[in-house]
């Protein structure tokens, strides 16, 4: 059946798959360095979702006060709740300052200090001295800084005469012998198959908060690159690891950055109180993300939020002023207007913890290179392989990503990404044939979507899947739920045996490039719900009721998952990085985490 | 020769009906426009019958609902949902916009929905948006400096300077405004159109860009600039609220200003 297919063949030297932020850093660093380079990407990358990243970037540049990375460095650390690595937070922390510089050099459009330096504001979890004070480290292009960081990339993409495959999906990956060799897409437009042959293939994929029913990321939001790396047998990493952004729109689940916050804005419930004050007494509405979302659903829970069934919070920003509304949140001003009907200057915007980043995925070194356990080695590196950006866990964010460390995280790691690629890579450098055995799983995984008679429609199951992940593995967790949660989903996926896709044609064939997503998701959601039953902890996004402490001694480990064809889990774990790159910082030992 | 006939194979034709599901007291028909191109037949409209008590606010919502639900092989461009990615513009009511940010409470009557016009069509409201992009390019929108950036910190640029891209910068690429614009329907070969401008005066007005002169030189052109006639549907229909007639205004006024 295979042979029916048309197939156009290409090879580089290096091939990114996804044009987001980190995407696009890879892809125009490899150009620049003279590798062949092409980038593959579903949407055209200025509609890819880091264009939707609101607040800012985060980098020590003490534009607005005293700042250094290593305060940058513990805040991520805490902020992590002592999951992440820490070589790989210092080599970010550090490298944020040059990022940022570099991202204002290519002409990012910054908001300016009188100076006319680029503006920062303060964001949750970012102290001075070692959590002593409110750092204002988050660089800002008004409340439109991920759409700023985005075009300027693709502008300089262009500049650097990248090659663009746009309206391609990926199918899978091509492996041999445990190495990458390649990809395979499905070119949108004529519905012809591309298979690019290439020394290394950088996953650049994003998140999957589709796995959600309400979640601030767009439809397209899917984790291609992650279901790929487990049909290729490797595993993911904290998966169970999800957060949720304190201020999605009610209703929407449209983003409001937590610039708002930062800007002076805070949560009042159905007293009119400023509860967070309660929950955390010296960085309040500033506190780091899980902590705040918790205290939202806190106050829900016991009867105090707003709204006809007190089931959400409102976030105050009447008091900032015109000025300050007009200037630094023009963006989130119009998203209020059109999405809850609130004029800001008036009024307060409903707001609810909304699904939002995925700090695990496709496990990684400090230099984007995919790692897994083999042979007893939890640093074994896949050779061919890499990735970058929300698809890869660093693991920069542990248990919980701080605010603005997401641009930071696509900048750097696609840099990194890219000089690694360039120091492993000879240019031109021959390849070795393919075989048409090397390419046949991912075109019978075509095959068998593409021919799904079944009688169950795609939306119909992901609807499903949406709706028990956002009831069982939510901001609070339970064994109990999680354990029911298990059980449907297992039925659901099982229900995919039965999907259908009514449209037989191949070109601009939404419905199977919706249902080959919602594969990718089911996966991906055994992987979330699976590792949260199978952690009895809490630690950062992850709240267990039935186990609410810490448990360093046992669980201060990253997860592993790998799921079979039926998206059954199994899990094993790599440790921590309690080490650093330099003598330029001390390891940060865990402690309570009170803000 | 001009052609003033639509070519046969453009002519519109009637299309299926999709009635509501049983029970549905509270619906309303959106008629769409299908071109499938497997199938060598012209173009038709369908009409959907939705259930708005189960609907979501926007226009993109009754067209998720009826992929959803009523016809999945209905095809159309979508991400973001909250109107900054650019993917779900397309003709509805008559006028260019975003589905995601466009209410169904505001429109009277039925819901019709075209693809953007002026484009050529790959499959149902999905146009294709090549040479827009190419135009785009064209402009080489990427900062050009003859003196080097400083090795370790940012340029300088005072706050009122920056606020000079303030309604420039935030173009979100949807092409609302060329594909409405009667002269790029025209002139789309050579004339760059709204978004590519637009996309100009973004860097002509930047202080960090050195590259004024080269930019100008290469507007200077009969069609690609001055083929803009304050026609103004390009102000009207951008879903961002800008103003890509201004910025072509400023732009002429600089290109006469250098004349001295």
């Amino acid at each position: 059946m295979t042979n029916a297919y048309k197939i156009i063949d290409h090879t580089y030297d290096v091939v990114i798959v996804g044009a987001g932020g980190a995407g696009l850093r890879a892809t125009l660093g490899m150009a620049a360095q003279g590798l062949s380079t092409a980038c593959i990407t579903k949407v055209f990358p200025t509609r890819s979702h880091t264009v939707a990243a609101q607040g800012g970037m985060s980098a020590s540049l003490g534009n607005m006060g005293e700042d250094h990375w290593n305060w940058h460095m513990y805040d991520t650390i805490k902020g992590s709740d002592w999951l992440g690595d820490q070589d790989a937070i210092e080599y970010m922390c550090r490298e944020a300052v040059p990022a940022v510089i570099e991202l204002e050099h290519f002409g990012v459009p910054f908001s300016r200090t009188e100076e006319g330096k680029i503006y920062q504001r303060p964001f949750g979890g970012m102290t001075t001295n070692f959590g002593e004070g409110t750092a204002q480290r988050t660089c800002a292009a008004a409340d439109r800084t991920g759409h700023a960081i985005l075009h300027t990339l693709y502008q300089q993409s262009i500049k650097h005469h990248a090659e663009f495959y746009i309206e391609h999906f990926a199918i899978d990956l091509i492996m041999v012998d445990g190495e990458c060799k390649g990809v395979i897409s499905l070119d949108l437009a004529t519905g012809i198959l591309h298979r690019y042959q290439a020394h290394t293939v950088v996953l650049a994929t994003g998140g999957c908060g589709r796995t959600y029913f309400s979640a601030t990321s767009a439809h397209t939001c899917t984790g291609d690159g992650n279901a790929m790396v487990l049909r290729a047998g490797l595993p993911l990493q904290d998966m169970e690891f999800v957060q949720f952004h304190p201020t999605g729109i009610y209703g929407a689940g449209v983003l409001i950055t937590e610039g708002v916050r930062g800007e002076g804005g805070y949560l009042t419930n159905n007293e009119g109180e400023r509860f967070m004050e309660r929950y955390a007494p010296n960085a309040k509405d500033l506190a780091s993300r899980d902590v705040v979302s918790r205290s939202m659903t806190m106050e829900i829970n016991g009867g105090r939020g707003v709204g006809p069934d007190n089931d959400h919070c409102y976030l105050n920003l009447m008091h900032l002023g015109n000025d300050v509304i007009e200037k630094r949140l023009p963006g989130i001003s119009e998203s209020a207007r059109i999405f809850a009907g609130v004029d800001v200057n008036k009024e307060p915007i409903p707001v609810l913890p909304t699904v939002h980043y995925n700090m695990g995925g496709i496990p990684t070194n400090y230099h984007g290179e995919v790692v897994t356990l083999k042979d007893g080695n939890p640093d074994t590196v896949v050779p061919g392989l890499m990735a970058i950006g929300e698809a890869a866990c660093v693991s920069v964010h542990g248990a919980n990503r701080l605010g603005s460390n997401s641009l930071l995280d696509i900048v750097v790691f696609g840099r990194a990404a890219a000089l690694r690629a360039a120091e492993l890579i000879k240019p031109g450098s021959p390849h070795k044939p393919l075989t048409p055995e090397d390419s046949a799983p991912a075109l019978d995984h075509l095959d068998r979507i593409r021919h799904a008679k079944g009688s169950t429609g795609t939306a119909q199951i992901r609807d499903n899947m949406q709706r028990t992940m956002q009831k069982h593995a939510a901001v609070f967790r339970t064994g109990d739920s999680l354990q029911e949660g298990l059980v449907k989903m297992r039925d659901i996926v099982d229900s995919f045996d039965d999907v259908k896709v009514d449209d037989p044609n191949l070109i601009w064939n939404t419905d199977l490039v919706e249902t080959l997503e919602l594969e990718n998701l089911l996966h991906q959601a055994q992987t979330i719900i699976y590792g949260a039953n199978n952690r009895p902890e809490s630690r950062g996004a992850h709240a267990r009721d039935d186990f609410e402490e810490r448990d360093d001694e046992n669980w201060m480990k990253h997860t592993l998952a790998w799921t079979d064809e039926k998206a059954n889990v199994s899990v094993d774990y790599r440790p921590v990085h309690m080490y650093t790159l330099t003598d330029d910082c001390e390891v940060i030992p865990p402690k309570k985490r009170v803000y | 020769m001009a052609e003033f006939r639509l070519p046969s194979n453009s002519i519109v034709g009637p299309g299926k009906h999709f009635p509501a599901p049983e029970g549905a007291t509270n619906t309303r028909t959106v008629k769409v426009y299908r071109y499938d191109p497997d199938s060598g037949k012209n173009p038709r409209i369908d009409s959907y019958d939705v259930d708005m008590d189960s609907c979501g606010p926007m226009v993109l919502d009754a067209i998720i609902k009826i992929k959803n639900e009523m016809d999945s092989t209905l095809t159309f461009r979508r991400s973001c949902r909250e109107g900054i990615c650019g993917s779900c513009a397309m003709n509805i009511d008559g006028g260019n916009t975003l589905a995601c940010t466009m209410a169904i409470a505001d429109i009277e009557g039925d819901i019709t929905i075209y693809p953007l016009p002026h484009q050529p069509i790959i499959k149902d409201l999905v146009s294709d948006l090549t040479n827009f992009y190419a135009q785009y390019a064209s402009v080489e929108p990427w900062l050009k400096s003859d003196s080097p950036a400083p090795p370790d910190r940012e340029r300088l640029q005072t706050p009122e300077d920056r606020e000079k891209l303030d309604g420039a910068y935030e173009c979100i690429l949807c092409a609302c405004c060329s594909t409405s614009c009667p002269s790029y329907w025209w002139n789309s070969d050579r004339f760059l159109g709204p978004a590519a401008l637009l996309a100009s005066y973004r860097w002509l007005a930047d202080t960090r860009d050195d590259a004024t002169g080269d930019r100008l030189d290469d507007l200077e052109d009969p069609f690609k600039l001055y083929r803009c006639h304050t026609i103004m549907n390009c102000a009207q229909v951008c879903p961002k609220g800008l103003s890509p007639a201004k910025a072509i205004a400023e732009t002429k006024k600089m290109l006469v200003q250098r004349r001295g």
